[in-house]
């Protein structure tokens, strides 16, 4: 099977975030693989070691993000690709980012594409869903299992707590939710091996694409941080009492009960 | 009315979704003057549905009911909605943040070549320029974003957070039921597993009552979901729980998990890691009960109680009771 991982960094989920000068400061943050991308490199050598084939992760981003995809062949995956964007594009959105992946896959014999369900920055879970239709492809979002047999999927996705059962036919893209298994930790030889699997670096010319081709339909004009919350009221006195003094401050102060 | 506005009306299990409704007061938000048209999908007969748009603000709806519409596929819900677009030729499009909507709206958007707006919490009309807010990084901040040119303004907005309209039982409007032939699908939905509890949904709800390791076990949650019930709320959990086995994975809240927005949030045996602290500090007002004074969690709560929750708990199912103090 020919395996694809669609795969994003994102900053560390320890990370606070501050803002400067109307955009998100990056200066000294430690980035990661979005979480959700993790489960995908996941499943695709999982799959791969039931069913055969190669996995190749992909990552559209500037130079630094050859350390996520190190990270990722270092996981397992064989091969790692690097769309860098840094020189070509300011700005774009999930219409830009489905669109360079559209150029990449052209012509490309594909079995499964996995991502992450969601990236925990920007969180519009537009990408895989986007980059299947544009591949016509069946997708299936929020996946916790899947299992492959004879061309067809069967996956069970979750449905905001509730769970679907649902059988597709093969090629399809998915995208992965927590529950779907344990990402591995990466270890001293597969860290090793991983510096010599290839990875492959592009930029927009090499995908016959112009900036105009791929110009985001949406804007961002203003970053801002939620207002900072007061301190709040540590209550006082025997249980009992503190209860009482709870529930009348809900009901009369707060009004939400 | 030379402008219409679609939105559409969400059914789950027959019933429509609360964020159906605040998807009509968001597209008054969009064009105050434009024409309401709600499109509502399922199987089987959609007219109470349909006239419950209406009540709550829909000028007009079209209906379109399949067999294969009974479980949601983005096939077979992408082909209607699409239809009903090119019928119309709407200028806005709006619909829920939910799985449905986060699923189908960025097929269309693709196939149209569309920007989509996801996730939006407030839309506000800046010199006719239409704002939309959402939250980023798990609600760490936010950002306004604006579609670029003439295209479609198209949203999907999170529940709880752009208030329906008051429902008018006398509002009457036009309901049509379109013909559309679904299929060619790709994906078939074997079978439905439910597993939420009750009918109150963690990312609708107006309370949510959220369990971390200090609540010990699976059995330890009996209580909050006491207090849930009483309340009329969900029962959402840190990820330590959900790790630890107490609950679902469904149920965890934060920077993986689920952003939730309620009008209360009452965090039981939580210590308020960063990642856990994303996926509610945006609650209006938030409730603390921890044995631990240092806990994280006191910085970001309204009120705060020190101490054990196995204590507190009854209590305050008990007071809640004597009190009568229902939220329906």
């Amino acid at each position: 099977m020919n395996i694809y991982v669609l795969l994003k960094k994102t900053f560390d989920t320890e990370e606070a975030i501050s803002v400067s000068g109307g955009r998100i400061d990056e200066s000294g943050a430690e980035f990661i693989i979005n979480p959700y991308d993790e489960y995908a490199v996941e499943e695709a050598i999982q799959q791969r070691d039931q069913h055969g084939g190669t996995v190749t992760v992909v990552t559209i981003g500037d130079e630094d993000s050859e350390k996520q995809l190190r990270t990722a062949l270092a996981m397992g995956a064989d091969e790692a690709v690097l769309i860098n964007t840094s020189e070509d594009l300011d700005e774009g959105d999930q219409f830009t980012t489905a669109k360079i992946l559209e150029a990449f896959f052209e012509g490309k014999e594909v079995d499964l594409i996995l991502a992450g369900n969601v990236a925990i920055d920007e969180a519009s879970g537009q990408v895989g869903p986007r980059l299947a239709e544009r591949l016509n492809m069946p997708f299936i979002t929020t996946i916790v299992k899947l299992d492959i047999e004879d061309e067809m999927a069967k996956i069970e996705k979750d449905v905001e707590g509730d769970l679907e059962k649902i059988e597709v036919s093969m090629p399809v893209l998915v995208t992965c939710q927590q529950g779907l298994n344990e990402p591995r930790y990466t270890s001293l030889p597969g860290i090793m091996k991983a510096k010599k699997k290839p990875l492959e670096q592009l930029e927009l010319d090499d995908l016959d694409l112009d900036e105009d081709e791929v110009e985001a339909k949406t804007a961002t004009i203003s970053i801002f941080l939620p207002p900072k919350k007061q301190a709040g009221r540590i209550l006082v006195g025997e249980t009992g009492e503190q209860v009482k003094e709870l529930v009348s401050l809900l009901s009369s102060e707060a009004k939400v009960i | 009315m030379s402008e219409k506005i679609l939105v559409i009306g969400e059914l789950q299990q027959g019933v429509l979704r609360k964020v159906s409704y605040e998807t009509i007061a968001a597209a008054k938000q969009l064009n105050a003057n434009a024409e309401i048209l709600a499109l509502v999908l399922g199987d089987g007969d959609l007219q109470q549905p349909a006239e419950e748009m209406i009540h709550y603000g829909a000028d007009r709806v079209v209906t379109v009911s399949h067999a294969n519409l009974s479980n949601y596929t983005s096939e077979g819900y992408g082909q209607v909605i699409m239809e009903v677009m090119q019928d119309e030729k709407p200028s806005g499009m709006i619909m829920g943040h939910t799985s449905v909507g986060k699923d189908v709206t960025p097929k269309i958007a693709s196939r149209l070549e569309l920007g989509l707006i996801s996730d939006a919490v407030a839309i506000e009309k800046e010199d006719d320029q239409v704002l939309f807010t959402r939250p980023i990084y798990s609600g760490k901040a936010f950002e306004k974003k604006v579609m670029k040119g003439e295209g479609l303004l198209f949203a999907t907005i999170r529940p709880n957070n752009i208030s329906a309209l008051e429902p008018d039982a006398s509002r009457t409007g036009d309901i049509t039921a379109k013909e559309v032939d679904v299929k060619d699908l790709r994906t078939i939905v074997k079978e439905v597993i439910r597993k939420k509890t009750e009918g109150v949904d963690l990312s609708e709800a107006k309370i949510v009552i959220a369990g971390g390791r200090g609540v010990k076990s699976a059995e330890g949650f009996n209580a909050l979901y006491e207090l849930a019930d009483l309340l009329g709320g969900a029962v959402g959990a840190s990820r330590g729980a959900c790790d630890a086995d107490y609950c679902d994975y469904s149920l965890q809240i934060g920077q993986t998990g689920k952003v939730v927005t309620p009008d209360l949030y009452i965090a039981v045996g939580i210590s308020g890691a960063i990642q856990h602290m994303a996926g509610m500090s945006n609650s209006k007002v938030i409730v603390a009960i921890n044995s631990d004074e240092e806990a994280n969690i006191f910085k970001m709560a309204d009120y705060g109680i020190v101490g054990d929750l196995f204590e507190v708990l009854p209590l305050f199912i008990e007071e809640l009771k004597l009190q009568g103090a229902l939220v329906s």
